[in-house]
């Protein structure tokens, strides 16, 4: 698509100099009309929608009927909310600490170590793949009778595994299946992040004596930071809205075990049909997540920079 | 995978221990990584080849034994029933073909849709000026923010009440006329290109459209492929909003009828081989992207994080 820029004059209407409003701003309108079409439409509306719906008792066929902040005041006393969080935050205490610390080490392996972007390709395959696929791929391979990795550790003192389908083990498998999902994309972050920092930096440190893990600790770690806030905020929200996964594998059992938030919504909205009690619990992870990433923000300090 | 030749440069110098261990247990640990990560799909594979009846028997081993095709032909729809069951399928079938083609065209119309929406509204907010632009534009970053299932709910009474559901109007709605990151994305872009032919071309009497289809297009195939890229890997990939939407068995996505697929013999053993025939084919075409535009894509997705 290399067509010429084309010169011919396009007349512009004579009245055109008489308006004495910037001459773009129609344009303006024009260009974000559809936009802002699908934002109102698919955005604005139904966040608004979605809070008014939160006051509200609907089963999506008879008329909404108003009950005030009931919803709010059930999410509060429903012990199954608190469990649906706490599987949550325990999937996320599983998933994010060992997802972010490997794709780290392997972001810093490859800015060593290769150079090669076929290699940084086979890195993100899994990335590539949705989560019902990568799901479908783990229930295979983890399960309790055929699935490759039992009949390897059949082998072994160790013996199979119930994975999926105990309670105890069921979140960390999910946990690690995303993990194995997410790594190699988030080592492509930091490894683009360290591609930033500039090489000066390391001479220097070099020329002090600094250990590499000196090194690592007192200048690579600082200096990544706008990456790891990126990187960090960017999976935890994703995390807290775990379903592909939980939806594929286990359907939120076994015995509740994998019930986590928005398996839990989509449960009651769809299943039980009660559009204003989910709605309810939705607001209250967006409340969640808001805080959560402004918590992040401040913790890491995410508008500073440490160079310059 | 194009075959990046290594351009092993010259390391800038770094305190090095003199025997070089630790570089070998460095790599060592790498290609155990790669090899993890690459691992389950070859099991997805090596299953796809295996014949049913030989599932049990090679559940341990690496290599099909007697490799078959049956399984692909099978979730592809290529043979008869009896031949499915034969062959140990369970005799539901799902249209992987049809969901191929659901797939291509969700995700096509997207991609297209989206990615020109979000250039012309991105735009107007990075050259144009009008009432309301920044208000607009703040709105924009904060819906970035909400969570899905905030929105999905709402969104999906609306597309009920629009008499949308199991359609293709509904399934892409949401999707093809923005998203707030699409728009940030190449907002930031535009900010940064050089005004002056702009500006020479609204001395020759160039118009915004002009401008826009003429300079501001052409000169952004970068950022452009790069959102197209990021676009379609999400939209291949999207799960949820199709599952709430397309109900219907005409209208699965890839991921809705693997799904499908895979509920559908809830007692008993899975039609394991048919399913990983029916997940390699779903996967086909993210392997032929990374293949074709591998490069673009890996840079795609680390420009996505560090812009």
């Amino acid at each position: 698509m290399t067509a010429p820029v084309q010169t011919e004059s396009v007349a512009l209407p004579a009245r055109a100099p008489t308006k004495r409003r910037s001459p773009g701003w129609l344009a303006g309108y024009l260009f974000i009309l559809p936009a802002i079409v699908g934002f109102a439409v698919f955005y604005l509306y139904p966040a608004l929608r979605g809070l008014q719906i939160s006051f509200t008792d609907w089963n999506l066929l008879s008329q909404p009927r108003d009950v005030g902040l009931a919803n709010y005041q059930e999410v509060v006393r429903d012990p199954k909310f608190w469990s649906a969080l706490w599987i949550t935050v325990k999937y996320v205490l599983w998933n994010i600490p060992l997802q972010t610390v490997l794709a780290l080490i392997l972001a810093v392996a490859m800015d060593r170590l290769v150079k090669s972007m076929f290699v940084k390709g086979l890195l993100i395959v899994p990335y590539l793949l949705s989560n019902v696929i990568v799901a479908m791929i783990f229930l295979w391979m983890l399960d309790p009778l055929l699935g490759i990795v039992n009949q390897w550790l059949d082998l072994t003192p160790l013996g199979k595994q119930p994975f999926f389908t105990s309670a105890e083990q069921a979140i960390p498998t999910i946990a690690l299946v995303n993990v194995w999902k997410h790594v190699g994309f988030n080592a492509l972050l930091f490894y683009a992040g360290l591609q930033a920092i500039p090489r000066t930096v390391y001479e220097a440190a070099a020329i002090d004596g600094s250990s590499e893990w000196t090194t690592f600790r007192r200048i690579t770690l600082p200096l990544l930071r706008p990456v790891t806030v990126f990187v960090l905020v960017t999976s935890v929200i994703g995390s807290f809205q775990i379903f592909d996964t939980v939806a594929v594998t286990t359907q939120g059992g076994p015995a509740d075990a994998t019930k986590v938030l928005v398996y839990y919504i989509y449960q009651n909205a769809f299943s039980f049909f009660r559009m204003g009690y989910a709605t309810a619990m939705s607001m209250v992870l967006f409340a969640i997540l808001i805080v959560f990433t402004l918590v992040q923000m401040r913790l890491l300090r995410a508008n500073e920079s440490d160079l310059e | 995978m194009t075959t990046v030749p290594h351009t092993d440069t010259a390391q800038p110098p770094r305190p090095r221990r003199p025997f070089p261990l630790g570089r070998l247990f460095a790599y060592l640990g790498l290609a155990l990584i790669i090899l993890i990560s690459l691992f389950p799909i070859w099991i997805v594979l090596k299953t796809a080849l295996t014949p049913t009846r030989a599932l049990f028997t090679e559940a341990a081993s690496l290599w099909p034994s007697e490799p078959t095709l049956i399984n692909f032909r099978r979730v592809l729809g290529l043979v008869t029933l009896e031949e499915a069951q034969a062959a140990g399928g369970s005799g539901s079938a799902v249209n992987f073909l049809n969901a191929m083609r659901n797939s291509l065209i969700f995700t096509g119309l997207i991609v297209v849709g989206q990615t020109f929406f979000s250039a012309m509204a991105a735009y107007a907010f990075a050259r144009l000026r009008f009432p309301g632009r920044d208000v607009i534009f703040t709105l924009f970053l904060i819906a970035m923010m909400i969570p899905g299932i905030v929105l999905f709910i709402p969104n999906f009474i609306t597309i009920r009440n629009l008499g949308w559901l199991n359609t293709i109007p509904g399934m892409v709605a949401p999707f093809v006329l923005m998203t707030p990151f699409a728009v940030f994305f190449l907002r930031q872009f535009f900010l940064s290109l050089p005004r002056e032919t702009e500006e020479a071309a609204v001395i020759d009497g160039a118009g915004p459209f002009t401008i826009f289809w003429r300079i501001t297009l052409p000169m952004s195939q970068g950022p452009l492929a790069t959102l197209a890229i990021l676009t379609a890997i999400g939209m291949w990939n999207e799960f949820f909003w199709p599952f709430l939407i397309a109900k219907d068995e005409a209208s699965y996505t890839l991921p809705v009828a693997l799904q499908v697929f895979r509920t559908q013999t809830p007692q008993g053993v899975p039609d394991w081989t048919g399913l990983m025939a029916g997940t390699f084919v779903a996967a086909v075409p993210v392997f032929l992207l990374l293949v074709f535009l591998g490069r673009r894509v890996v840079e795609s997705l680390a420009f996505s994080g560090t812009k």
